[in-house]
């Protein structure tokens, strides 16, 4: 540390990050501003937010001290390599549930516009998860991983196909988070994911509810609240069982 | 009960700092199905905490916890028994919540127990109006349902011990699921952000300080 170096704490400069990037909506919108301070939580929540824009605005104009600062809580790789790993694979997942709405919407089927409706307003909500997962990997130094492209051709035959396979898919989502939820290391990659979480659980129930499915059905992926009062969670393999007819190559891992 | 029991200050106000919950990540298992009724989550917890890594921080965050589902559980009760002719499916739906929340408040009953807690008592409630009729009913449900999965979403990424962390997560994403029900009964948004707000204590105690009884 130099003595010249006066140590009095600079302001955080807000860089602008690239243009049409997910964080660059997230600067501009204040209400979607509001909603990932919210997400990320707490107190903490502006420094994030300050850490995040400097992050991903690391090709332009950069004052701040790089390195460590741009990791969310965290000086330990080996906790911010796990919580890269959580998130990519939640990202996998998120890619997956993106490209299935998007299948409804392009595919010959016409949904009733309640339905066609909420399809759409999830699909949005995927999507949004998508650019989350992947800023918040990005800003954590790491690699996000590629969109699968899932296949969901087999399922897209008809309207109950497609009703009870979102169903299960978000059943799977929420029950996949929260396997995550416990292992995650940086409070802020925490509350992002409770909060994606407890929306895949909402889609989860509404879905079940739609496709006529009670509060429990047939196994842990289906009906409205499958476990009762306590979700259980479900390991990765459990849940590449579930997503492997989707993914285009017939296997593959995350 | 006094509100003022309910309300812990000091968490409402922690910082989320720089640590990592590594220091206090237990290597046991999660996959292994510790899951999640108090009497299964109790003793790993227990375990955990025997080991020398407890936090009375989690044992605050608990009872925050269990008082918002004391104030759920009786909600559901109280609807079953005072609201005139809940349709079939409102009747059901209410049903499988009251059961699913009087399993909440006993399960972190006894996990606070087990941790050496104190488990705090059920608070005096009033619902004033709530129960006139079924909208009015599904309305006041959906505040606390939403405020829920905020409030669990909120304490959350405060929790030390992993187990309990893993019990919290499994409640919420229950109080989520009861959230979207609710609502789409109501003919609302079942998921009306791709982000689900978090509220801190103060926020969630101010949303439901209306229906506590102030102590005397």
């Amino acid at each position: 540390m130099e003595d010249t170096q006066v140590s009095t704490p600079e302001p955080r400069q807000v860089i602008v990050p690239k243009k049409g990037s997910a964080l660059r909506k997230l600067a501009e919108d204040d209400s979607s501003r509001k909603k990932f301070l919210k997400m990320v939580g707490g107190a903490g929540a502006a420094t994030s937010f300050a850490l995040l824009l400097a992050a991903c605005g690391e090709d332009e104009e950069t004052t701040t001290s790089g390195g460590d600062t741009t990791e969310p809580s965290t000086d330990d790789p080996q906790a911010a390599s796990k919580d890269l790993d959580i998130l990519n694979y939640a990202l996998t997942l998120e890619f997956l549930e993106a490209k299935f709405y998007q299948d409804v919407l392009n595919s010959d089927l016409k949904p009733p516009q309640a339905i066609a409706e909420a399809v759409t307003t999830f699909g949005e909500h995927e999507a949004e998860h998508v650019d989350a997962l992947t800023a918040t990997i990005e800003m954590m130094g790491g690699t996000p991983v590629e969109d699968p492209m899932g296949n969901f051709e087999s399922v897209l035959t008809d309207l109950d196909t497609v009703l009870a396979t979102a169903a299960r898919v978000e059943n799977v989502g929420a029950a996949a988070y929260l396997n995550e939820a416990a292992d995650i290391q940086s409070p802020e990659v925490l509350a992002a994911a409770l909060s994606i979480h407890t929306v895949e659980a909402r889609h989860a129930a509404a879905l079940n509810d739609v496709a006529g499915l009670d509060f429990t059905g047939g196994d842990q992926f289906e009906g409205s609240i499958p476990d009762g009062p306590f979700a259980k969670p479900a390991d990765r393999d459990t849940v590449m069982a579930e997503i492997k007819p989707f993914l285009p190559s017939g296997g593959g891992g995350n | 009960m006094s509100n003022s029991n309910l309300v812990v200050p000091e968490l409402a106000t922690v910082e989320i700092k720089g640590m990592t919950r590594s220091a206090f990540l237990l290597r046991s298992t999660l996959a292994a199905g510790a899951v999640y009724g108090g009497a299964v989550v109790g003793p790993y917890v227990k375990q955990a905490f025997a080991q020398g890594e407890g936090s009375s921080g989690d044992i605050d965050i608990l009872n925050f916890a269990l008082t918002l589902e004391y104030l759920e559980s009786t909600f559901y009760q109280e609807a079953l028994r005072q609201v005139n002719g809940l349709s079939g499916d409102v009747q059901a739906l209410t049903e499988q919540l009251e059961a699913d929340e009087a399993a909440h408040v006993e399960a972190l009953t006894q996990t606070i127990s087990d941790l050496g807690g104190k488990p705090v008592p059920a608070p005096e409630v009033d619902f004033g109006e709530g129960f006139k009729d079924e909208d009015s009913y599904l309305e006041l449900s959906q505040t606390f349902e939403d405020t829920g999965v905020s409030a669990y979403n909120g304490a959350a990424p405060e929790i030390q011990a992993t187990e309990v962390l893993a019990a919290a997560g499994s409640i919420v994403q229950i109080e989520g699921r009861h959230a979207a029900l609710i609502r789409f009964t109501r003919g609302e948004e079942p998921a009306p952000t791709a982000f689900d707000e978090t509220l801190d204590m103060q926020e969630v105690l101010d949303a439901v300080e209306p229906f506590i009884v102030k102590g005397n």
